[in-house]
Formats: C-alpha cells, structure tokens, sequence
C-alpha cells in the first residue's frame, strides 16, 4: 500500500512535470521571432566548404562540439574495453550458427560498404556525413559478428587503439594547423576548408565505425583483478 | 600571442589523451609529466596575459558566436583553468606512483585522465550553453571510467550510480538548452542575456530545469546519495580529481547561468530556498561525515558538506547590492579553489594512509601518527583549511561570505557558516584521536615513497597560503572585459 | 498549432514518461532505456520547437547528432557497465538499500 502510494506520487510529480514543460513549449512558441541566426547562417554557407547546411554547421561552424563529441565516444570505447569481462572472441558458445545469415553476408557486406561509402559522399550537399557512414560501417560489423566471420582487428591490441584514435587525432591536426597557420584553433586555412572537411569525414567515418563495433564486440576474459583501496594484499 | 596561449591550452590536453591511448601506463606517465609541464605553463602565461590586459572573446573556427562558438576568456575562467592546472598536475603525479603499472587497464588511465582536463577547461571558457552540455559530458564520461576503472563489483555499483545521476542531471540541462534555443534562437549565453527581458515563462522553466540538473551533478542535498560510493571506492587520486574539480565545473554552469539570468529569471523563494538546501547539506553532510567507518567515506562526506556553502552564492546575489554581490561572488570564489586544494590534498594525503596500514578503516589508523606524520600533517592542515581557520583560503572565503551575509541582512547565514565550521572541525579531530590511539602493538607499516607524501603537503600548503595572496587572485575577476561588436547587433532588434 | 510543434508536445510526453520509468523501474536495463526516452523526447522537443514556423533550421539538427552520438556513447558506457556488473554479482539492479532513485 506505501509502494502503492509511492507510485501514485511519483506518477503525479512527473505529469505535473509534463504540463509544465508543455506550457513552456507553447509560451516559447508564442513569442515573437528569435534572432537572425539563420540569415547570418546562409551568408556564411558559401564560405563553409559545402553545400549541406548541417554539415556544415557541424565540422566547420560549431567543429569544436563535434571534436569534443569524437573524444567522449573514444571515452565510451576506452571504458568499453577495459571493462569487458566477459566470454572470448572464440568461444563456440557466442558464435552465432545461422548459416542463412552466413550465406547471405556475402551479398550484405559489399552492399553495405557501398551504402557507406555513398552516404560519406551525399553529405557534402544532401544528408548524409560522417556518423551516418559510421553507423552503417559498425552495422556491417556486427552483422558480420552475428554471422560467426572471424574478426581479428577489434582484438584490443595496438591495431584497435590506433583505429580508434586515429579520426580524433586527424581532426585534432587540422585543427592546431589553423592555428598554426596564424587563425584560430580549429580554422580553416581560407580555401581549403571543402577539402579538410571531406579529408576529415574519411577518417572520423572509420574510427565511428570501429568504435561502436568495439564497444559491441566482447573482449577476451581479463584475468586480473584489483580489490578495493586498503583491503586484500 | 594570446592566439597561441589559447589554441596552446585547448590542443595540448586532447593531443595528449589521444597519443597516451598509444602507449602503455609506465610511458604514458613520462609523457604526461611534459604534457602536465606545458599545460601548467599555457594556463600561468594565459593567466597573466588576463592579468594585465584585461579578458576577451575567443572565436574557435574563425566564426563569431551565434554562429559560432565563443569561449569566454575572463578573469573567473583563466582563475579556474590555473586551479585545474594546479590540482590535476599533482593528482597525475601522485597517480603515477600510486597506481599499479602492470594491471592491463592501467594504460587507459592516462587518456582518461587528459580527456577530464580537456573538458574542464572547456566547462571553465565556455559560453555557448550547448558546448557546456559537451563539456559536462565529456567530464562525466571521464569521471565515471575513471570511477570503474579495473574495479570490482561495488565500484561498479558507484560508477552506475554515479553515471545515471550524471546523466539525468546532463539530460535536464539539455532539455533546458532546447527550450532556450526554440525561445531566443541563439545558445551563446551572452546572446540570450541581451534577447532577455523581465520575466519570461520559458525561459524561467528552461533555467530552473538546467539548475535542477546541474544540482544533482553537483550533489547538492537531497541529490548527494550518489557522491559518497563514488569518491569513495574510487583510487585515492581519482577521488581527489572528483571531489577538487569535478564537482566544482556543473556548479560552475549554474553559477554563471545564475549570475547572468537569474536577477530576471530568478524570485527570492527559489534563491532562499537553494541557500536553504545548501545549509542543510552542510550540516547533514558534516553529521554523516562524523559517522562514518571508512577514512574515504569521512572525506567524501566532507565534499558533500562544503558544497554546501558554495550555494550560498544564489540567496547572497539575488536582488542584493552591486557591491554585496560582488563580494558574494569572491567568497565563493576563493572557496571553490580552496576545497578544490584542501580536498585534493585531503584524500592523496589519506591515499598514503591507507597504504600505510592497509586498511580503509578509520579505527584502524591507531600508531600512524608516529610513523606517517608528514601525510597527516597535511592532511590536518587540510583540514584547517576546511575548518575555515585563518590564514588559510577557506577563512578568507568565510570572511567574505560573512560580510555579504551581514551587509544584505541575510544574517541567518552566519548561524551556518560558523556551525559548519565546528561541524569541520568535529569530523576532522575524530580522524586525528583515531590516529594517536596505542591499543594496537603492531608496527607493521608501510612507508610511502618520499614524492607521494610531499604531494598533498604541497596542496595543503598552497591552501593554507590562499588567504594570504588573496588580493591578487580576487583582483584578477574585476578585471574589464570586452563586449564584441555581434552581442550588440544580436540584442538590436528591428 | 504546427506539426513540428506537436512533435515537440510529444517530446515533452516522452519525457514525462522516461522520468516516471526512470523513478519508479528498479531493473537497470529499464533505467536505461528510460533515459534514452527522455533523450528522445529532448531531441524531439529541440528540433520541433526550433522550427515550429515550418522554416528548416540546420542548427538544431545538427545539435541533435551531436546528441545522439553522446546519448550513444553514455549508453555503451552503461550497458558494458551493467554487464560486467552482472557477470561479477548476477544482480540485475542496484537496490540493495531500497532506493530507487539516483
């Protein structure tokens, strides 16, 4: 009967919390027009590099959320592999044994690789870019995981690290080379930002794609273990 | 120059974070040390270069906020990016001693490490209220992989804990930035303050929404529960990380959300009330703080407890005199950078401690004082500061917050200023009679390697040496700083 | 009243369940997924509110991939968490003193 209650008052914390953001929203749109982003926003897209307004707007307007943003999905990785402690890639157990699925990656992997590569591409002037590409590269892998093909390059080892580096350190290189360069710490250097842009996307769609593939993919058993500050030896 | 300082300060952390992932724990250590060199030299040059000729918007990308995204480089911000810079420097050092470089997830230590200072120093200059969201994030993801780093079973529970409240704290803030957005049209938070007029009903739900999250990253009573587990059981210089910075950068969000929009937003029920939970914290904080068995446990309540009065800031600048705000906010701001330092030192000096008796219990420390004086010599000092005993930086604080208190009548804050301080004092003589206590005849210590006890006594120190360069450090905040030609055209509107 | 403005009013029903779930669930699995309610309904509310005068803006969107790129890293970060936690302890919840909440 307490918990009864505790659900009946939590119930009606959150709907009160509802009608209130609801109230918000609609205040919010009842005002008068925001400011002129979006005119200042198409002035500035011919400089941009591309012709996606949203691309850019991530890798060259607001780049620093997005470089930002790289460096917590590295975290997640890192956290991801150093706390898996759970079965081997090689155990027969985790392998699935769908030969239909087996038999039909064939046709999916290349396909996929396709549709990734076309949706890097699409996003300099339509939606498309990097993490879409990412997330169909990822989805590739765990397909290919799903239908038992061995995956050797997500054992973690210095080949993982580096795939999952390398598309945060690049970006990190074109931007300290703006600053070299004399410009702020993520500018383009004036005419090539069409080029870095594209250079950019390239490496951040694999390392996406080996990101999430490792944070999917169990690690081998970790052995070791570490009791708490001050008990145990 | 102050291009090269500033691209110098936000490269070097996530460069190397990505070229520690390379390497293993003994050569990531050797790299940090270089890294830890530069980065303290960036923020002591950048801080001087504010010093003298005052603050200024720094445009990333070349793009002018609102389109772009502008760090805030004032006195306040380059203050905190020193601390960090103090604080993270000697944690790193104490942690390349203190942990153990051969179990295998050691080597993710170090770029989980620089990836928390990257994203303090982005909290600490940031203006544009979705880059703070990022910011946040990539500290709590930081955090709690420190947290649950090679951990067992019950530092997995706190890491849990700690990375739910993390995210629904964080997710209240963002939904806070998309109310902001659809209302003003701009996330430059200089921007939304020259769109704002009186009283706006979304903008008021948006705020105290990105209050409420940011209070419950914060741990501010009654959302602390997830604190104490999490500093707790995490390794001793990770704790310090947490409790000295961590907690520090959501507060410092609210606080300057607060200070720009609150005098518009805010009402004196919201401002007395959150002074009001701020007291309750620190006397629950400091009552459990007494109780508690484990050494850890007692420090970490501790932080609950100090936090407290860092929320005294909102009833003490709400609808107060310029000059009584004023001081509010150098109180809080030489009581933000003296825990920062006290705490820090507090949990490396009980780090020592407890590798010295091998035990995280309090009743077990019976003999240390004899053979582990300098670490509890600091962390007494420490102690000292959080005590709010003069010179050090947590008097000076005290001092500060006790005028603003009586110059806007708001004289019941003094109750809990001098309360909390006794409450301090109580929790901290209970570790010391713990450590002369002679009923154990056993001599079996462990004696630290010498650079791991001079660290904390070297934070404790430059606590206990705050009150006395205060001048200097407070005069940097009231320094001028520009207002760019954009916030101006923004806030103009036909 | 504009489409986009009741994607955003449903954003906000999103949330309101996604924090009733997050409160009243015990199963961490569940929690999670609370969470990533709420996150939908977040971004729901960031682009429908944003664009409620049927003008596309591009800042909001590519806010929300920002978004949902870190609501995926925080959510591996918590599955892996919660599985180890599992392996080691074969609980599926952290109530073990009662309490539900954070």
């Amino acid at each position: 009967m307490w918990r009864g209650l505790q659900v009946l008052l939590t119930l009606a914390a959150c709907a009160s919390l509802t009608g209130v953001l609801a109230a918000a929203v609609l205040s919010a749109a009842g005002s008068p027009p925001p400011s002129k982003l979006a005119e200042q926003l198409a002035a500035s897209l011919g400089r941009s590099g591309v012709e996606n307004p949203v691309t850019a707007v991530l890798l060259n307007f607001r780049s620093y959320d997005t470089l930002l943003e790289i460096g917590v999905l590295v975290i997640a990785a890192m956290a991801g592999i150093s706390l898996a402690r759970t079965r081997s890639l090689e155990d027969p157990e985790l392998r699935s044994a769908d030969t239909l699925l087996h038999a039909l990656l064939r046709w999916f992997i290349p396909l996929m690789l396709l549709l990734a590569a076309y949706l890097l591409w699409a996003g300099g002037d339509r939606p498309g870019g990097a993490f879409q590409a990412g997330a169909v590269l990822a989805a590739t892998g765990v397909l290919m995981r799903l239908g038992g093909l061995p995956m050797d390059f997500v054992r973690p080892g210095l080949l993982l690290r580096l795939g999952l580096v390398l598309g945060f350190a690049v970006f990190l290189l074109v931007a300290i080379a703006g600053a070299m360069a004399g410009e702020a710490f993520l500018a383009y250097p004036p005419g090539t930002a069409g080029g870095l842009i594209l250079a950019i996307e390239v490496v951040l769609t694999l390392s996406i794609g080996m990101i999430l593939l490792a944070l999917f993919v169990a690690a081998p058993v970790i052995n070791e273990h570490e009791p708490e500050e001050g008990t145990g030896s | 120059m102050n291009q090269l300082l500033m691209a110098g300060l936000l490269f070097t952390p996530l460069a190397w974070a990505a070229l520690c992932l390379l390497l293993d724990f003994r050569r990531g250590c050797w790299l940090s040390w270089l890294g830890m060199l530069i980065q303290v030299l960036v923020s002591l040059s950048l801080w001087f270069a504010v010093a003298s000729s005052g603050g200024f918007f720094y445009a990333l990308a070349g793009w002018e906020a609102p389109l772009g995204i502008a760090l805030r480089v004032d006195g306040l911000a380059v203050t905190f990016v020193l601390l960090t810079a103090a604080v993270a420097t000697a944690c790193g050092l104490h942690a390349g001693v203190y942990l153990d470089a051969r179990k295998p997830w050691q080597r993710y230590f170090w770029p989980l490490f620089w990836f928390l200072w990257a994203g303090l120093n982005g909290v600490w200059l940031g203006a544009d209220v979705f880059n703070l969201y990022v910011g946040l994030e990539l500290i709590s993801l930081a955090a709690v992989g420190l947290v649950a780093l090679g951990g067992e079973a019950a530092a997995l529970r706190a890491a849990l804990r700690y990375l739910f409240a993390a995210l629904l704290g964080s997710l209240a803030y963002l939904l806070g930035v998309a109310l902001l957005y659809g209302r003003f049209g701009t996330l430059s938070l200089a921007g939304i303050d020259g769109l704002l007029e009186g009283r706006d009903p979304a903008a008021a739900v948006a705020v105290m929404l990105m209050l409420a999250g940011l209070a419950l990253k914060t741990a501010l009573f009654p959302l602390h529960g997830w604190l104490p587990p999490a500093h707790g059981i995490a390794k001793s210089p990770v704790s310090a990380l947490l409790s000295g910075l961590v907690v520090k950068a959501s507060f410092y969000i609210a606080a300057r959300l607060w200070l720009e929009l609150g005098d518009r937003l805010g009402s004196q029920l919201l401002a007395q009330g959150i002074g009001m939970l701020g007291a309750a914290a620190v006397v629950w904080g400091s009552w459990l703080a007494f109780r508690q068995t484990h050494l850890k446990q007692v420090v970490a309540y501790s932080s609950v407890a100090q936090i407290g009065y860092l929320f005294l800031l909102f009833p003490l600048s709400y609808a107060v005199a310029e000059p009584v705000s004023l001081l509010a906010q150098q109180g809080i701001t030489l009581q933000v950078i003296s825990h920062a330092l006290a705490k820090a030192a507090m949990f490396l000096a009980a780090g020592n401690l407890i590798l010295s008796v091998r035990s995280n219990r309090v009743d077990a420390l019976g003999g240390v004082s004899h053979f582990l004086p300098f670490s509890l010599f600091s962390f007494g000092l420490a102690g000292v500061s959080l005590m709010g005993l003069p010179p050090t930086g947590g008097f000076a604080a005290k001092w500060l917050l006790l005028q603003a208190s009586l110059a806007s009548g708001q004289w019941w804050w003094v109750a809990v200023l001098l309360l909390g301080g006794v409450l301090a004092a109580a929790y901290v003589f209970r570790i010391y009679r713990a450590t002369f206590a002679e009923d154990s005849d056993s001599d079996d210590f462990f004696h630290p390697p010498k650079s791991m006890e001079a660290i904390p006594m070297i934070l404790a120190l430059l606590a206990l040496g705050l009150g006395l360069v205060a001048e200097p450090v407070l005069s940097v905040l009231a320094l001028p700083f520009e207002v760019p030609v954009d916030v101006a055209a923004v806030a103009v509107q036909p | 009243m504009s489409p986009e403005l009741v994607y955003a009013l449903a954003g906000v029903g999103l949330c309101g369940i996604g924090v009733s779930g997050f409160l009243l669930l015990s199963h961490l699995l569940r929690r999670l997924l609370a969470f990533n309610l709420i996150g939908s309904g977040t971004f729901l509310v960031l682009v429908g509110l944003a664009q409620h005068r049927g003008v596309p803006d591009p800042v909001p969107q590519a806010l929300v991939l920002t978004g949902i790129v870190v609501a995926i890293a925080a959510t591996a970060l918590a599955v892996v968490l919660i599985r180890r936690y599992f392996h080691l302890t074969g609980r599926t919840s952290l109530a073990e003193d009662g309490d539900g909440r954070s």
